[in-house]
């Protein structure tokens, strides 16, 4: 009785969230949502093919099924030299939800101070504009010279790569809001919070989403540098490790697993874009 | 004329406004009484606009006084209804009435959208969102409704049935009316007053002492009419 209950509440909850979505958002979702699969489905068939008419070396390119046996050796056991897929999908998770948090709350705090006000707008701006411009890569040797080769300076670079372009974004997407709405808001005496809450967040929506699908990309890229960099665990530490044992199936088994993450992250976007717009009658259709 | 008796609802005296060295509004003196429709007429670019946001406050460059009684509401030619919010909430939105969701409720019923209070504002038509914009203004109980060309984007036969609504609305609250607009008939359809803008001041006033509705080829009106446009300088 107490096992299947957590699990039946899991069920509950799932069945609550498709049934506030609504019949036709299932229905929306299930179409285009299949669509978006079959290109990397004939990706992976093309790439199988190549093994089967032995058009390159198995251990150039081993084929997804390799990688699949792989992948399944890996998470079930616990080999001294990776650890366990898991283990190292957890610890990669881990940072990317840490770094990335932190990166778009400081970009979301900074973009509302610059954006509602003068002297924000003038106070940070010209540093953030100037951080813009520093190749973000290399700045990994100086963090390790400053923070060491611990988690620290891995989640700052993955927070700073979220940071900038989510801040441009919704900075710009406040600055973007229709004037005559301010002035709406003027005639209808509108309290600051109203005003807020009703005409400028959500009029900063649809361009603050679009920086944070390009922060999510480039967290990722920089999940993959920094985990490459002194790491005893997670998913850029199983490639370096199998870079050494000259094991190029377990490499593709980690790169595989960010294709998937990054494909899993895009979709989270894409359903938040569907539910926060739908106002946009493009949208409803 | 009772209405001339009571206190204006709007008092506006040597109202001045330039955009650079360009003066639309000069020395402008304007009264408005309890219930009464008045028309502003002018060419593009008259100032017809700039005098209806100076008594609305949208305005901090006017110099002059200008005095509004009590509430008043708005409606501009583009409806300006917020596109993120439905229907409803762009009525309830800054109400302060005890119960703003019915107050809002009964507004668009007055003007014949109670069934369309979920919807977004942009699956409405034109003449639909003029309407939500005049529910909300009206929603607020103002003394003075302020309305630039609000059917100015509209056909001609949604412009007539919003003139009837308008009428209606009028008769059921009684607030002032201050109509900017570029079309004559429009003006002389609804107004107890007509005012032509010109040079920045009032450089026309006729009064139209007629029953509502009216037929637009009443002869008064047909010759206020030709009067109207020579004032506009435009010769038939």
């Amino acid at each position: 009785m107490s096992a299947t209950q957590p699990n039946s509440r899991a069920l509950g909850a799932l069945g609550v969230g498709a049934a506030a979505a609504g019949r036709a958002t299932r229905l929306r979702l299930r179409g285009p949502g299949l669509q978006r699969l079959i290109s990397p489905v004939v990706l992976l068939i093309l790439w199988q093919l190549i093994h089967v008419f032995n058009l390159v070396s198995v251990k150039k390119l081993p084929p997804p099924t390799t990688v699949l046996s792989t992948a399944w050796n890996l998470i079930t056991t616990n080999e001294p030299a990776y650890g366990t897929l898991q283990g190292a999908l957890g610890a990669s998770l881990e940072r990317m939800v840490i770094g990335f948090a932190l990166g778009a709350g400081v970009a979301l705090i900074l973009a509302l101070v610059s954006g509602l006000s003068r002297w924000g707008e003038n106070t940070f701006d010209p540093i953030l504009q100037m951080i813009r411009t520093v190749p973000l890569f290399g700045l990994v040797p100086v963090f390790i010279v400053w923070f060491g080769i611990g988690e620290l300076p891995k989640i700052l670079l993955i927070a700073l790569a979220a940071l900038i372009p989510l801040y441009l974004n919704a900075f710009a997407g406040i600055r973007g809001v229709d004037h005559r709405l301010w002035e709406l808001a003027d005639v209808l005496g509108l309290s600051r919070s109203e005003r807020l809450r009703h005409v400028i967040l959500p009029g900063a929506l649809p361009q603050t989403l679009v920086g944070l699908r390009l922060s999510l990309g480039t967290a990722w890229l920089a999940l993959v540098v920094a985990e490459q960099v002194n790491t005893n665990a997670g998913l850029g530490y199983m490639i370096n490790q199998a870079t050494q044992f000259l094991s190029n199936n377990v490499i593709f088994v980690a790169l595989a697993v960010y294709t998937i993450l990054g494909l899993a992250t895009d979709w989270l976007v894409r359903l938040l874009e569907r539910r926060a717009l739908a106002w946009r009658r493009g949208l409803l259709t | 004329m009772s209405a001339t008796t009571q206190a204006p609802v709007v008092r506006a005296e040597h109202l001045g406004r330039s955009f650079g060295d360009r003066a639309v509004l000069q020395d402008l003196n304007l009264e408005i009484a309890d219930g009464e429709i008045v028309a502003l007429i002018g060419r593009s670019g008259s100032g017809k606009s700039t005098l209806l946001r100076a008594l609305a406050g949208l305005d901090k460059g006017v110099s002059g006084s200008a005095t509004v009684e009590g509430q008043f509401g708005i409606a501009f030619q583009d409806a300006r209804l917020i596109p993120w919010r439905s229907v409803l909430d762009n009525v309830r939105l800054g109400l302060r009435a005890a119960d703003s969701t019915k107050a809002a409720r009964a507004a668009l019923a007055e003007v014949g959208l109670e069934a369309h209070t979920d919807a977004w504002p942009s699956t409405l038509s034109g003449g639909e969102a003029q309407r939500v914009s005049l529910a909300r203004a009206l929603a607020r109980e103002p003394r003075l409704l302020l309305l630039d060309e609000p059917f100015g984007a509209l056909d001609a036969l949604t412009r007539i049935t919003m003139h009837e609504l308008v009428l209606r609305l009028w008769q059921r609250h009684h607030p002032a009316i201050l109509l900017v607009t570029h079309d004559v008939d429009e003006a002389l359809a609804l107004a107890d007053r007509v005012l032509v803008l010109g040079s920045g001041r009032i450089a026309h006033e006729s009064a139209i002492a007629l029953e509502r509705p009216r037929h637009r080829d009443h002869p008064e009106l047909v010759e206020l009419r030709s009067r109207l446009l020579s004032e506009l300088g435009v010769s038939l």
